[in-house]
Order: structure tokens, then sequence, then C-alpha cells
């Protein structure tokens, strides 16, 4: 049988039909499938908090040992006048890659690239 | 800081004392092994003479928050803040106990060493959502500050508008680059230290009273 893993690429579309909670829930089953999921628009601030609670939670010996994750440094909104005056420059989260923290590795990240290693189980 | 900014802090300061709000919690975050127990023991002795906790080069010695209420800094000029600081466990994605067998830990101490570490990654993001009110956000001057870690912490700090002084720690060791630290965070103030040997930590306490008062 052809070793390999599978590569879900999850459209800005689908991820907008979704709650944060069923966002996440759906990033955490897939990678502890060991399969490797790629938002098309990464995760708000508050989901990538949950997302790091909820990994946390579902770590164990020798079985799941968390994920590894990368995305581009994000783009700081323009914002306005009020926007600057309200405080209101939430950044604009990119496209993201999430997979087990042993089967995916950086190679290197810059600024506006992401080189990554992905090994089968 | 620009006039909107300075504006918004008087604002938000006079708020603070019309509505005689608690004391400003001040969480000192980052990745495991940035320092930061070695930076809030420093704080805490140098402003109180004693200390917050135990330091270890085997990642995730913090495995619980530890707070120090009432801690006043102040400075030549007369301007003080008083402060809660709060010492949290690094903050990962990816927790493994193997890492920590690698420093000789026996398994049976490792697993629940590496359980205790998952909970209080977890613990430390409930204080960043529910409980802190500034950051001193910690890096190793000699590793990449680009991490994943990094960047999405920076983030949540960020979406909630809490005050953040980036501190660009351990420039006693010969590998240390805070200039990449600064180009990968040029929107925040970041202060480069040594928490080890208290190198530029008065700049620190500064930008401390700056922001957080």
């Amino acid at each position: 049988m052809i070793q390999g893993v599978q590569l879900d690429l999850i459209s800005e579309e689908r991820l907008a039909r979704l709650t944060a909670m069923e966002k996440i829930r759906l990033i955490l089953d897939e990678v502890m499938a060991g399969n490797i999921v790629v938002l098309e628009k990464g995760l708000s601030p508050e989901e990538s908090s949950k997302l790091i609670e909820m990994t946390m939670m579902e770590i164990n010996p020798d079985g799941f040992s968390g994920i590894e994750m990368e995305t581009y440094p994000a783009r700081s909104a323009s914002g306005g006048f009020f926007a600057r005056l309200f405080g209101n420059r939430e950044p604009t989260s990119r496209l993201t890659v999430i997979g087990p923290a042993n089967q995916l590795k950086m190679l290197r990240k810059e600024r506006d690239l992401i080189s990554a290693w992905v090994s089968s189980r | 800081m620009d006039i909107l900014t300075k504006a918004r802090k008087r604002f938000s300061r006079f708020l603070r004392v019309f509505f005689k709000k608690r004391r400003s919690r001040i969480g000192i975050y980052g990745p495991p092994n940035a320092g930061k127990t070695t930076l809030a023991n420093r704080i805490v002795r140098d402003w109180t003479g004693d200390a917050l906790g135990p330091v270890s080069e085997i990642p995730h010695e913090t495995r619980r928050a530890r707070r120090k209420e009432d801690v006043t800094i102040s400075n030549a000029n007369g301007d003080s803040i008083v402060i809660d600081i709060v010492d949290t466990p690094g903050v990962t994605t990816k927790i493994d106990y193997h890492e920590f067998t690698e420093y000789g830990i026996e398994k049976e101490d490792a697993v629940k060493r590496a359980r205790e570490a998952t909970e209080g990654v977890a613990e430390a993001m409930h204080w960043l959502r529910e409980d802190i009110d500034g950051v001193i956000y910690m890096l190793d001057a000699t590793l990449d500050p680009f991490a994943q870690v990094n960047i999405m912490m920076v983030g949540i700090i960020e979406s909630r508008n809490l005050p953040v002084v980036i501190v660009a720690n351990k420039i006693d060791l010969p590998d240390a680059a805070p200039g990449r630290i600064k180009s990968a965070f040029p929107q925040h103030p970041v202060i480069s230290i040594s928490g080890l040997e208290g190198t530029n930590v008065d700049e620190l306490y500064e930008k401390m009273i700056e922001f957080f008062g």
C-alpha cells in the first residue's frame, strides 16, 4: 500500500459557516487522525487561544503530543481614525497550516514564505 | 506612543480611578525557557525582597501561574506604579514527555510533568482571557522570534487591547540578536535585557511605569 499523508484544504467560505468551536473540533479531529489541515483563512486570536487550550486537553502520553501550526505574520488592519481611537485594530488572519507535532516540521519561515516538511506516521 | 494612544490610556486610567478598579495585574508571558521566572524573581526581589519561584534549564519548570501582589516600581522622577506580577507557565502548542526524559527525568515523573505542563498552559491562557491587564512578553533573543506561538500570542494580546512590552532576554549570550525581535514586532516597544545578570532592567522598569501606569 502506498504510504501517504492526507491533506485537507478548507476554503474561507466553508470556515465562515462554522462556529469557533466547530472549527476547533474539526481541526483537532483531523490532526489527531494524522492529517494536515490547510485553512485558506486563519483563526481569529480568540479562536487561536481556544485552540491552544483544547489542544492541551487532548495531549496524552505515547499518543497525541500536540499540534504544529504555521501562518504568516498577520497584516495589521489599516484602521482609520475611529478604529485607532477605539482601539479596533484587529489584524487580518492569513493562510494557516496545522498538523500533528510529530509529523509536521517547519523548515523555514519568513514574513512571506513558509517551508515545511511532512512525514507519514 | 501617538497622541491617540496616550489619550486612550489617560481615559482608561480615569475610568480605573473613577470606578476604583483593582491594581493592574501584569502577566509575564512567553514560550518555555524564555526566562520568565528569572525576570519575575528579579522584579519581585528588586522591589519587595522576595522571590516568586524556582528556575531550571528543563522546560516547563513553572507549571502553575504564581502571583505576587502589591509590587511598587518607581523611578528617579518620583513616578511609580503598584502592580501584581503574575509569572505564567510557558505557552506552547505541543508537549511530549520524552522531552523531559532527555534531561534524565524518569518516565513516570516525566509523564506527570507533561500532564502538569498541559494544565499550566491552559491555565495561562485562562488568566490572559480573564484576569490580566497588561503583558510583558518574554522572548529568548538567541531564538527565531517568528515562531508560531509568538505570532499567535502577540495577536491574542493585541486583540484584547492589552498594553504589552516585549522583552528580548538573554542578551548576555553570544548568539543573542535582539534586532530580529525588534523587526518582528515593530508595533510594540522592545527592551533588551539579561534577566540573569540584571543588564538593562532599569530601562524595562521605566517602560513598565510608562505603559502600565
